[in-house]
């Protein structure tokens, strides 16, 4: 890590809520001194957020690095301390090289503005050089596609002439460690594509990027290594696929520690699963959903099962059910067994899933369990590059048109 | 961290910036400021694009505020109440006098709302805090040139010869800038944490400029009291520009107190708003 060019040492950050309110008037100060001398200067401090406590990394030089968490996980506050909009409470942070930050598309834009000016304007607020603006205008101009345009006041723009115009100033800062907050989610689908690949045009070309979304799709594009941010803390830092993987399994069970009760009790339990193709510690993973999987569930009986009913069903992040089968004359002695499912390909998007698992007995008794922690499926998306259009499955698929001769 | 130390000192061209808690040590922020001057000139030159725009007659207003209010000082303090002008036309002697003072108090006023105003900016980028009451001091030096011109216009009218003196003006000005932005960076940055600034300023403006020599010359104040009235910075300025622009005996001592009082506002200006800036986008 002799590259090292984010350097976060246990960085704080405390909101106390009244600083978060819009504004102070005089009077609430009056107010509350007022209220301090009468309550003997009984600390009113109750209501402070540490929006960030003791987040620690260090992040290389090239490195794409994904923030992800839940919305008030502290990844905005660690963007703007990184950016030195606000600084922290505690702790510090040392970076190298020239910094951007886009937290916002369109910072410093005016509508009474032409279009050219807003780009001159915004690009200096973002950092860049008049030189560097008037060189690389055309360009700029072009990737926004509103040439015809450069004349006229921004507020006759539409909306997305305008964020394609924000976004292109932004898309063509050159700093050495850039940091971008969710911004890819506005514009058309067809800009947003286009953004898309120049964000990864950006991250191949050697810079270091700190990039939020709750997009997991494109985090999985464009980074290798993602943290976890949650409660103002790093919970987990590494490598894309298993942060998300550790967080996708988090969102589904709600938290980790509502595990289902292993019932023993009953007559029929479960006691586990695995992936029985996976390789190293995550079990639950699997590596490639084109080749055939098999799944095996570990299974304790203690009655004899004749003419009982398996099912198992498969349901996504969202709780949509993605497959269902069932198998009826299942048959179970008492002891521990391990029941296999076989299945040619499971082309799934990646991400997690919950297994259900159920057999009813002789007697219809049914015993059931959502399998615990939930599967994940890795491997890098080949559908649409938006999460809301990618679907549910994960199948490759090519495009071409011919022209044809249509003879009457 | 051992690693991260060694970088630094083998590669020194690298700039490496330290985030930290802020500190009670303040330093000025001249250096930062001249890395972003290009934003400070995209700030003014945004704020003169856009102080016109969609009025019926433009720059014009430049002339016609301080002309106006000529017109009306002429007419009742002069013509009516017959307050001693120096000799001087009572045109001259007012317009010359609105000429710093109308600079200065839409200084303050641009000053006051300037974080509020930016406040999107303010909340989603870094850029030193100080380049925005800066430039809304300087943005005002468009309208002074204007109604500059309009003064040049007036002492042909009345064939007023000007003496060596105005060599002096651009010192003036200057201190008539550093005191508008002394105060601005008071105001503003108390504004963004008490919008209840923006209501006082307007009283403020109208209480100042009775105290200092608008409406009448400074030597209405009895001469052993002249130096004290020089606390007034603006007394200083108005007086510097009436001299230079007109007649009269130097105002040097007065200017001398003046400028120091500018040092000081200035300076602890600079020290408030510095203190203010690392939390400025937390409470904006």
């Amino acid at each position: 890590m002799s590259e090292a060019v984010i350097y976060a040492e246990r960085l704080c950050k405390r909101y106390r809520i009244g600083e978060r309110e819009p504004y102070r008037a005089l009077r609430d100060v009056f107010a509350l001194t007022f209220k301090r001398s009468l309550l003997l200067r009984r600390r009113l401090e109750t209501g402070e957020l540490w929006a960030l406590r003791d987040a620690s990394f260090e992040i290389g030089r090239g490195e794409v690095v994904g923030l992800i968490g839940r919305n008030g996980a502290g990844k905005t506050t660690l963007l703007k301390i990184l950016s030195r909009i606000t600084r922290p409470t505690l702790g510090f942070a040392e970076l190298r090289g020239r910094v951007g930050s886009l937290l916002e598309v369109g910072t410093g834009f005016h509508p009474e503005l032409t279009g050219r000016e807003n780009v001159y304007l915004s690009g200096a607020i973002l950092g860049m050089r008049k030189l560097e603006i008037t060189r690389k205008f055309d360009e700029i101009i072009s990737f926004a596609a509103i040439e015809r345009f450069i004349s006229t006041p921004l507020k006759h723009f539409s909306t997305g002439m305008q964020m394609r115009l924000a976004f292109a100033v932004a898309a063509h800062l050159e700093p050495e460690i850039l940091l971008v907050d969710e911004v890819l989610a506005v514009g058309d689908l067809e800009f947003q594509k286009k953004c898309l690949g120049k964000m990864e045009e950006v991250s191949k070309s050697g810079r270091t990027i700190i990039f939020v979304s709750h997009q997991m799709n494109q985090i999985r594009r464009l980074c290798e290594r993602v943290l976890w941010i949650d409660d103002g803390k790093v919970r987990l830092d590494g490598a894309t696929e298993a942060v998300i993987g550790a967080y996708e399994r988090f969102t589904l069970s709600g938290a980790e520690g509502k595990r289902q009760e292993i019932g023993q009790h009953e007559s029929v339990w479960f006691s586990g699963w695995e992936v029985v193709e996976s390789q190293g510690p995550e079990c639950n993973t699997v590596a490639n959903g084109s080749d055939p999987v098999s799944i095996r569930i570990h299974a304790h009986s203690r009655q004899t099962i004749r003419h009982g009913l398996a099912t198992i069903l498969i349901y996504d992040g969202r709780g949509l059910l993605i497959a269902g089968w069932s198998f009826d004359r299942f048959q179970l002695s008492p002891g521990d067994h391990h029941i296999s499912l076989m299945f040619s390909t499971l082309p799934l998007r990646p991400g997690a899933y919950s297994i259900y698992f159920s057999i009813h007995d002789d007697n219809k008794r049914n015993y059931n369990r959502t399998l615990v922690p939930a599967m994940i499926i890795a491997g890098s998306p080949v559908t649409h590059f938006m999460d809301e259009w990618a679907g549910i499955l994960n199948i490759p698929c090519s495009l071409e048109s011919k022209q044809i001769e249509l003879s009457t | 961290m051992n690693a991260v130390t060694s970088t630094t000192l083998s590669k020194p061209a690298v700039p490496v910036m330290r985030i930290t808690p802020p500190t009670r040590w303040w330093i000025l922020p001249f250096g930062e400021l001249w890395d972003f001057r290009e934003l400070v000139y995209f700030f003014v030159w945004r704020d003169i694009k856009i102080r016109y725009k969609q009025t019926a007659i433009g720059a014009a207003w430049a002339i016609l505020q301080p002309f106006l209010t000529m017109l009306v000082f002429t007419l009742f303090f002069g013509t009516l109440a017959h307050i001693p002008s120096e000799g001087l036309p009572y045109p001259i002697f007012y317009y010359s006098a609105l000429l710093p003072w109308m600079y200065f108090a839409a200084s303050l006023q641009n000053a006051t709302n300037t974080i509020v105003e930016n406040q999107r900016l303010v909340t989603k980028v870094y850029f030193p805090r100080l380049a925005l009451p800066l430039s809304a001091v300087l943005s005002g030096l468009a309208d002074f040139g204007v109604s500059f011109l309009m003064f040049l216009a007036m002492l042909i009218y009345y064939g007023t010869r000007i003496s060596a003196a105005v060599i002096w003006l651009p010192v003036f000005l200057l201190l008539a800038v550093l005191t508008a932005l002394g105060v601005g960076l008071w105001l503003s940055a108390l504004n963004a944490m008490y919008r209840d600034v923006r209501y006082v300023v307007p009283f403020l403006v109208q209480f100042w400029m009775f105290a200092s020599p608008v409406v009448y010359p400074s030597s209405l104040v009895p001469q052993k009291w002249r130096w004290l009235y020089g606390l007034n910075p603006m007394a200083g300025v108005i007086e510097g520009f009436r001299w230079s622009l007109g007649r009269g005996n130097p105002p040097g001592r007065l200017v001398l107190v003046s400028t120091g009082v500018m040092i000081l506002i200035l300076l602890s200006g600079i020290a408030y708003f510095q203190k203010m800036e690392t939390t400025i986008a937390d409470v904006v």
